[in-house]
């Protein structure tokens, strides 16, 4: 399923917490959407370099394709529900790019809750990001606001 | 001589690459054992509700790829500078070397070459990190006077060496991570300077071959506006970094020096910069101006990455407006 069709796109640039909520909603019940712990990037200069709703759509499927195949994370997500997860991410990236999205869900620190996250999973996480946003032909500069929305998390996210 | 110092600084980097590409290898092999490992497990997690987490890494197979993981992000180890440490090309900064996490380990080797109106300037070393927290160090500085020597009485291509040994340890602060506040990274550095040309430093009014460093550095990036920026004060005696010695006739107390340096990020693998450096001049014979350069950093990936400056000296043991091109190579994990 993650393999299919979707991956026009690929690849980008600076991030480093998208990984959270990925792994969280990876692995955690029935993967609610994680309530991004931060607040919109301000202005839509961003969400329209991210190409707004369906690019972020497009970036998410590429990206959640990225993490599961990955040899450092991917066995992070075996047994997850990817379907669910790549909807719970679309919902949280268009969130914090101050796109026309809401989601409810857990805090990052009770969404990782006792998976032992190490920070090498989260800047693997963080790289597989960059590279979908380059696909997506997001510019660095707005690469870098959703970089430094993610980044924090992980001071809730990892926990080894 | 010449060759053989690049015959070492090439093996050096031989190793770099070829722990790297170990380091890279372990990773790949390592992969399908972990998903095996936590395949059998996870089976459980989908229904097993909420903590129920998939198999914590798996620790049970311990490999290379646990301790050597290069799990950092590029350029966030800084370059090798001139005395070994991490940071600029002339400033130390905060940032540990290598690309380890807080679970493993890092490393560089590093050459740099200097080339100035009346000297050149080689520098090769290597330095490992350790959990992202702890940085040990050492490099080779020579001072190669050329023409310079013989009109300063010392003899034709007369070459100042130099060891140094360097301790840091970065204290709290996370240079990525932390972009909801202020809070720079921080760290504490020691450096152990002997100058093998003790007879000549003292003819000229040094006061002692060796010397220790003392620092402090905040290193803080603004990922918002792509900016890295780095305060630090020193403590110091040495005379040119050292080069000719420590503490002299018209001082030989320890002085707070400066280095402040910021760069711009034009993409992930590159980030262009200034940096500045305030210098004692404790030697009666020659004045020591402060030191600045312009650079680019370039990362071609976590295992190479080149910096390319300006950097200016200015008045090397009375030799004016020493300026030139800096390249410096280095290769890690």
């Amino acid at each position: 399923m993650i393999r299919s069709p979707i991956r026009a796109a690929l690849v980008a640039a600076t991030v480093i917490a998208s990984a959270p909520l990925a792994l969280a909603q990876a692995t955690t019940s029935a993967g609610e959407a994680a309530l991004a712990d931060g607040t919109p990037i301000k202005g839509d200069a961003v969400y329209k370099a991210f190409n707004e709703k369906a690019g972020i759509d497009r970036l998410t499927d590429d990206f959640v394709h990225r993490i599961t195949t990955d040899p450092r994370i991917a066995a992070r997500f075996q047994g997850a529900n990817l379907t669910r997860l790549t909807f719970e991410l679309k919902a949280q990236f268009c969130y914090l790019l101050n796109g026309p999205c809401t989601y409810a869900g857990k805090d990052m620190k009770t969404a990782h809750q006792g998976m032992g996250l190490r920070n090498r999973d989260f800047n693997a996480l963080a790289e597989d990001m960059q590279k979908s946003m380059d696909a997506e032909h997001v510019p660095f500069w707005a690469q870098n606001q959703l970089m430094a929305k993610l980044a924090p998390m992980q001071h809730a996210v990892v926990t080894k | 001589m010449r060759s053989a110092q690049f015959l070492a600084c090439s093996a050096a980097l031989a190793v770099g690459v070829l722990l790297c590409g170990g380091a890279y290898a372990a990773d790949e092999s390592a992969a399908p054992l972990s998903t095996a490992d936590d395949s059998s497990q996870t089976g459980a997690a989908p229904s097993g509700g909420t903590a129920a987490t998939p198999s914590p890494d798996a620790a049970a197979s311990t490999s290379l790829s646990d301790f050597v993981d290069s799990g950092r992000l590029l350029l966030t180890q800084g370059v090798s500078n001139v005395e070994g440490a991490s940071g600029g090309g002339l400033a130390s900064w905060a940032v540990i070397s290598g690309y380890e996490t807080n679970d493993a380990v890092g490393g560089n080797a590093h050459f740099t070459y200097l080339n100035l109106p009346g000297y050149t300037v080689r520098d090769f070393g290597g330095s490992v990190g350790l959990f992202n927290r702890v940085e040990l160090s050492y490099t080779r500085l020579q001072l190669d006077t050329g023409p310079t020597g013989g009109k300063l009485g010392i003899g034709d291509g007369y070459t100042f060496n130099e060891d140094i040994i360097g301790a840091k340890v970065r204290l709290f602060g996370d240079l990525v991570y932390d972009q909801n506040s202020l809070l720079p990274q921080v760290a504490v550095g020691v450096q152990y300077k002997h100058s093998e040309n003790g007879a000549l430093d003292e003819a000229l009014g040094a006061k002692n071959p060796d010397g220790v460093d003392f620092y402090v550095s905040a290193t803080k990036l603004f990922l918002n506006n792509a900016l890295v920026v780095d305060t630090t004060l020193r403590l110091t005696k040495a005379n040119q970094i050292g080069l000719l010695g420590f503490g002299g006739d018209l001082n030989d107390t320890y002085r707070p020096e400066f280095e402040g340096s910021v760069g711009y990020l034009i993409t992930r693998r590159l980030v262009i910069g200034g940096e500045y450096r305030t210098m004692p001049s404790n030697l009666g014979f020659a004045k020591a101006d402060n030191w600045f350069d312009v650079f680019a950093a370039y990362a071609l990936n976590k295992d190479l990455s080149i910096t390319l400056a300006y950097a200016n000296l200015g008045s090397i043991a009375t030799f004016k407006n020493q300026d030139g091109v800096y390249v410096s190579v280095q290769a890690g994990f």
